[in-house]
């Protein structure tokens, strides 16, 4: 029963992690220049193709680490340019319209440029395997490996957002927006860099995501629903708060589904059981995020002071 | 004149036209899903249909046939908008395709209802196997739960005693469940449904791991066997828990997608491409040469529908549906099985084998016939079936 709990309890910090990543750049896009994007899910699917193909290809996963978030980042930008620049002064409405539409677009692309069955990665060979983290328990050294550098990702941002120059404008831009634009500051620059940034960190999210799920068109919305819900629970903007709010998620989401059907299992049929229990642990995230929404309406850890 | 004109021009053109009704092609609705984690399924049943139209040179027991082929994305909903087109639009009255279950309980009663035919190439669902059976719906590959059955014996044969059950939460899932539990002596320790798009398993892997069951039994049709087959190994259980399953628990290509991580499991089986007679051989060695790959069960029961359909083709000459499925009771037609019979609900009656896979001496994978499980073996739904 122990040896359970510790297993559940790494797959909810290894879900948390993924969440992270996502929300990071997602939150910092938001806060930053007040953009909701959409299609930051896209991005995430960008860096598990790249990368899955470049394996396929080259049969380096060095090479398709390099290919999977150089990928991303270039999309990243290249979506910025195009595109976002002429929707910061919009309201939101258009943004979700127009990134919205990014998203459908990128999905066809993909259909187009890889088919439609989905890509499969092997996992490098150094991380294949399991190791006991406590006896009894072997988990998977991949997923461990996710853990770990999603923890080193949330360290290097906190450092680079805390103790940088581009972190303290990163951090001026987000609650003091034209008067850093007053000051001279190049924000257009600074825009294309942290959009940059987001996707590479969902582009990371990506890579890692393909040797475990499957790299399919479409994967990227199917996560970026929680993702948006860590970023809500955290507080838009903080990039303190979406690591705290998405080891939350990572852990209430992983619970629920590991108790909720099995109880349910007592006294109903087992199929309808794993279909209600499912529903409800879903539900139970957004019945979170409503509770938080009440107690802290700007959420967990809001950026505007 | 002019009238006299007129009337001639009327005649011929009447004429025309039943010159061309009479070289008209036969169209066949073929619906599947084409799209998806799942989509070479469907790609492989349309793949060794068109095969065996190509062979006769766009013919099925020489009658000219028109193929109309569209993706139901694992979608009900909208396999049931392409039948309905299928079925007023185009005038279709042979429609065949359907991959999943969930889909073929959607749309096989729309199209018997409208008084068309249905050929199913693997979808076998069991509530419409019993009192919902009909004369002009046809089941080409297994009843579900009759193919689950087959793992359910197999797992008796080598002496396991407790299982741990999982499948995807759909209609073909619960009947795999149901079929396995019916034939298995022993106990079962859980039952878990997922679901139909889950990508990520670790929770089940944690579940498994503290049952302790003697062996697993999954069902992930598609690209989520994969996954689960993927993540079964890095959870460290392959070589812990042995796992049994049935023919799309590991297909040709779910074997060639994970590789040698799935040697040991244990498959029950009707066909397999190593099967010893000519109809199977000379059926392996053409989609060989013409798609230079090795045909799935699921490019077996295409094939086999196609040569059913020919057959009762060959017959009727058109597509008169009440004579089709007078001749197409009879299943008069050469399959790759060595043999076909329906049961009275018009489902296969068939043997099924042991199936392994193995590695072959140049280094690729196969499955590998070990022996026989269960002989004429039927369904548990035909009894109920008033035909």
């Amino acid at each position: 029963m122990l040896n359970l709990a510790v297993e559940q309890a790494l797959n909810g910090l290894q879900l948390g992690v993924m969440l992270f990543l996502l929300a990071a750049g997602l939150t910092l896009i938001f806060g930053i220049m007040g953009v909701i994007n959409i299609a930051h899910g896209s991005l995430y699917m960008v860096g598990a193709f790249l990368t899955a193909y470049t394996v396929a290809k080259t049969g380096s996963f060095l090479l398709a680490l390099l290919a999977g978030l150089a990928g991303a980042a270039v999309a990243g930008m290249a979506m910025e340019t195009l595109i976002m620049r002429r929707l910061y002064a919009r309201d939101h409405l258009d943004q979700v319209l127009a990134t919205f539409g990014v998203s459908l677009c990128m999905n066809e692309i993909f259909s187009l440029l890889f088919g439609q069955r989905p890509l499969y990665v092997s996992i490098p060979p150094l991380l294949d395997g399991s190791i006991e983290v406590v006896p009894g328990v072997p988990y998977p050294i991949y997923r461990l490996a996710i853990v770990a550098v999603g923890l080193m990702v949330a360290l290097g941002l906190y450092l680079l957002i805390s103790h940088t120059r581009i972190g303290m404008l990163v951090r001026a831009g987000s609650t003091h927006r034209d008067m850093v634009r007053a000051l001279g500051v190049d924000i257009r620059s600074l825009y294309t860099a942290v959009f940059g940034l987001g996707a590479l960190l969902a582009g990371l999210a990506g890579l890692m995501a393909g040797p475990v799920y499957t790299v399919q068109v479409g994967m990227g919305e199917q996560i970026l629903i929680l993702t948006f819900v860590v970023v809500v629970i955290g507080g838009l903007g903080s990039i303190r708060g979406a690591f705290l709010a998405a080891m939350v998620v990572g852990l209430v989401d992983t619970a629920l589904r590991a108790v909720v059907p099995p109880w349910l299992k007592t006294f109903m049929e087992a199929s309808a059981a794993d279909a209600l229990g499912g529903g409800l642990s879903s539900l139970g995230v957004y019945l979170l995020m409503a509770l938080v929404l009440l107690v802290k309406p700007r959420g967990l850890l809001p950026a505007h002071g | 004149m002019t009238l006299a004109r007129s009337v001639l021009g009327a005649v011929f053109a009447l004429g025309a036209i039943g010159a061309a009704q009479a070289q008209a092609p036969v169209k066949i609705g073929f619906v599947s899903t084409l799209s998806g984690p799942a989509g070479y399924l469907g790609q492989d049943i349309r793949d060794a249909f068109q095969l065996a139209m190509e062979r006769e040179g766009g013919k099925l027991g020489g009658v000219p046939i028109q193929l109309i082929v569209e993706d139901d994305g694992l979608k009900p909903g909208q396999g049931k908008q392409i039948v309905d087109r299928f079925l007023k639009t185009e005038r279709i009255k042979i429609v065949t395709g359907v991959v999943f279950s969930n889909v073929a309980v959607s749309i096989v009663p729309d199209v018997v209802d409208a008084g068309g035919l249905y050929l199913s190439p693997n979808a076998g669902p069991s509530n419409l196997a019993g009192k919902e059976c009909h004369k002009n719906y046809f089941v080409y590959s297994w009843q579900n739960d009759a193919l689950h059955e087959s793992a359910g014996e197999l797992a008796n044969k080598l002496g396991f005693k407790t299982a741990f059950a999982l499948a995807a939460n759909y209609q073909a899932g619960k009947d795999a469940v149901a079929g396995f539990k019916r034939l298995f002596k022993g106990a079962i320790v859980e039952e878990i449904y997922t679901k139909m798009d889950q990508t990520d398993f670790a929770a089940e892997m944690a579940r498994i791991r503290a049952a302790k069951p003697d062996v697993v039994y999954q069902f992930h049709p598609g690209g989520i066997g994969i996954a689960f087959l993927k993540q079964y190994h890095q959870a460290g259980l392959m070589g812990t828990i042995p796992m049994v399953g049935a023919e799309p628990t590991l297909d040709i290509a779910t074997l060639n997608a994970v590789g040698e991580i799935a040697l040991g499991l244990n498959i029950g089986a009707k066909w397999n491409a190593d099967f010893d007679n000519a109809e199977s051989r000379d059926f392996v060695a053409a989609f060989q040469k013409r798609y230079n790959r090795t045909p799935s069960v699921y490019a077996g029961q295409g094939w086999d529908t196609a040569q059913a359909l020919a057959a009762a083709l060959k017959v009727v000459g058109g597509d008169d549906v009440n004579k089709l499925a007078a001749e197409l009771r009879k299943a008069d037609f050469k399959s790759i099985r060595g043999g076909f019979k329906f049961g009275q609900n018009q489902h296969p009656v068939q043997d099924w084998y042991h199936v392994q896979p193995v590695k072959n001496a140049d280094g690729t994978l196969a499955l590998k016939t070990v022996s026989k499980i269960l002989s004429g073996h039927g369904d548990s739904f035909a009894k109920d079936c008033k035909l």
